[in-house]
């Protein structure tokens, strides 16, 4: 039985599904007038948030006051964290507060993985997004919004475009993706993809023009220039001509094909205004599903008195590709 | 994976009966289809009698086989007063006294009718009343959805054991039962007919608590 959720790799289709499933009953919560669920009550939850996030430390808050647990939050600003303390003290003094659950977002590609499988500690750990590696969560909310707005994802064709070589995002879309039977395409230039890609079981494009009309979904990255020590591509607007979305491009989508987003986005990069706007664009839908999917992920892990997930055999995970020299404290969604 | 839930329902472990779609009927039937129609029927007209007409009703089925029979109950009343009831399915999972002591259980609908259940008659209905604990969680469920004027209890079985004190105001059928013995209630809409069977069961699954 699994108790933590450290890759979107680990889950099986029957697990994401479940997930899915159970998001979608929780969605309506926030429908009622009181925004509230029981099933934590008691429970202690810790956001131990190494790198700046606004998203989905919010987004994880909610979900977790929602189904009633007592959230405590750990950012390493402000904190004995940046004095230097190690994440093995840490995650001992987590240990020693009774924490049921951590939700870590660490800069280092790994650290969650660490917390969970180096006996300091009985808490479940969720990855809530670990350096260039994955953030399970954030696939499984965009799962969840391609689902509701497609039905089921055999088959469907997502495209992923942009910088895929510094994105947590897109690895951990494209690992359950294909385990929901989606065939993903990676749309970057050669710079931007990252290394080991073949491994991951989906296409790679370097031509976002022949990409757009066959899919039923554009992802659109962020450019993480935090993460980048190199130049990767000549300057920003050659980039965002090459493979920026913009209303051109749109509309040469299919009726159904609808734009997503990550966040933070930049308009005028990866995507304009009047994409961003448009009626195709979830993306502030995929903040709303955000809260859903992460009360399904904490209530399947911790609600019983076994977590729920785990049932199959998961299949293998790519290794972290190494990190792309030193990692800047910095924060995608 | 299917965004509709119609599938889903089938996997709710219910405390109070036996879950999932019932092998065909094994042991002694007590209702047949006909003994079914008929209790519902009746069903009906004490709660349009109780209620004094259709004003205010508001019917919430339990997961997942109280739902069907709440909306067949809708559909009885509505074919004698002429108006359409509002009828909306309440999952209690989260609610149980015993959720911590198995796997996360998987949730159901909770479906409340846009009218809300402010000020209104609600009826509970559910498939078997055994323990009583499905009711208090559905109790407590409904606390976080408003305030309704009156809240009153319908089901199809009535097989005594109760733990807490909770009675039903409108029973199919009171089913005089030990405790080693299982009650398997049968809808068409997941079986293939309308039945109510009693048997001997070999192992402890489908007894609650």
């Amino acid at each position: 039985m699994k108790k933590h959720l450290l890759s979107a790799g680990d889950l099986s289709r029957d697990d994401a599904e479940l997930i899915l499933q159970t998001a979608e009953e929780l969605r309506s919560l926030a429908d009622r007038p009181i925004k509230k669920l029981p099933a934590l009550r008691g429970r202690t939850i810790v956001n131990l948030f190494f790198e700046d996030s606004t998203r989905t430390r919010i987004s994880f808050e909610a979900a977790a006051k929602r189904l009633s647990a007592d959230v405590i939050n750990f950012s390493a600003k402000g904190s004995s964290l940046s004095k230097g303390e190690s994440l093995k003290d840490t995650a001992l003094t987590l240990e020693a507060m009774g924490a049921d659950a951590v939700v870590v977002r660490h800069w280092a590609s790994g650290a969650p993985h660490l917390l969970a499988n180096a006996g300091w500690s009985r808490s479940s750990v969720i990855n809530a997004g670990d350096g260039t590696h994955e953030h399970p969560t954030q696939a499984l909310l965009d799962a969840f919004t391609m689902w509701r707005h497609l039905g089921d994802l055999d088959g469907r064709r997502i495209a992923i475009v942009g910088d895929v070589l510094h994105s947590r995002v897109a690895r951990s879309n494209a690992l359950l993706l294909r385990t929901l039977g989606a065939e993903v395409t990676l749309v970057a230039p050669p710079t931007l993809l990252p290394y080991g890609v073949d491994g991951w079981g989906v296409e790679t494009s370097y031509d976002l023009d022949g990409v757009l009309p066959k899919t039923d979904v554009v992802m659109m990255l962020r450019v993480q220039r935090e993460r980048m020590n190199a130049a990767f591509f000549p300057t920003v607007r050659e980039y965002s001509r090459r493979y920026g979305l913009d209303g051109r491009r749109m509309a040469n989508l299919q009726d159904h094909t609808i734009v997503m987003h990550p966040g933070p986005m930049i308009r005028g990069m990866e995507l304009t205004a009047d994409v961003a706007d448009s009626e195709r664009s979830v993306i502030v839908e995929q903040v709303t599903n955000g809260v859903a999917v992460r009360m399904a992920v904490l209530y399947l892990l911790l609600g019983g008195s076994e977590p729920a997930l785990g049932g199959a055999e998961p299949f293998e995970t790519p290794r972290p590709s190494a990190p792309q020299g030193p990692l800047a404290p910095g924060g995608e969604e | 994976m299917s965004p509709t839930h119609s599938e889903a329902h089938s996997e709710a472990p219910s405390a109070d009966a036996a879950a999932g779609p019932q092998p065909a009927a094994t042991g002694r039937t007590v209702l047949d289809a006909r003994d079914v129609s008929r209790a519902l029927t009746r069903i009906s007209h004490e709660i349009l009698e109780r209620n004094r007409g259709s004003s205010d009703l508001v019917l919430l089925g339990i997961p997942t086989r109280g739902v069907h029979l709440a909306e067949r109950v809708a559909a009885k009343i509505s074919e004698v007063e002429g108006n359409a009831i509002p009828v909306g399915s309440l999952d209690v999972t989260m609610y149980r006294d015993d959720l911590r002591m198995r796997p996360a259980r998987t949730l159901m609908r909770t479906d409340v009718p846009t009218e809300g259940i402010d000020g209104r008659v609600v009826v509970l209905v559910d498939d078997v009343l055994f323990s009583g604990r499905t009711i208090r969680a559905a109790l407590d469920a409904m606390n976080d959805l408003g305030r309704p004027q009156a809240v009153r209890l319908a089901v199809l079985v009535d097989r005594g054991h109760r733990e807490l004190p909770i009675r039903a105001d409108f029973v199919g059928k009171n089913l005089p039962t030990s405790l080693v013995e299982k009650v398997s209630v049968h809808l068409a809409e997941f079986d293939d007919e309308d039945s109510v069977a009693i048997s001997t069961s070999a192992t402890d699954e489908g007894v609650a608590n």
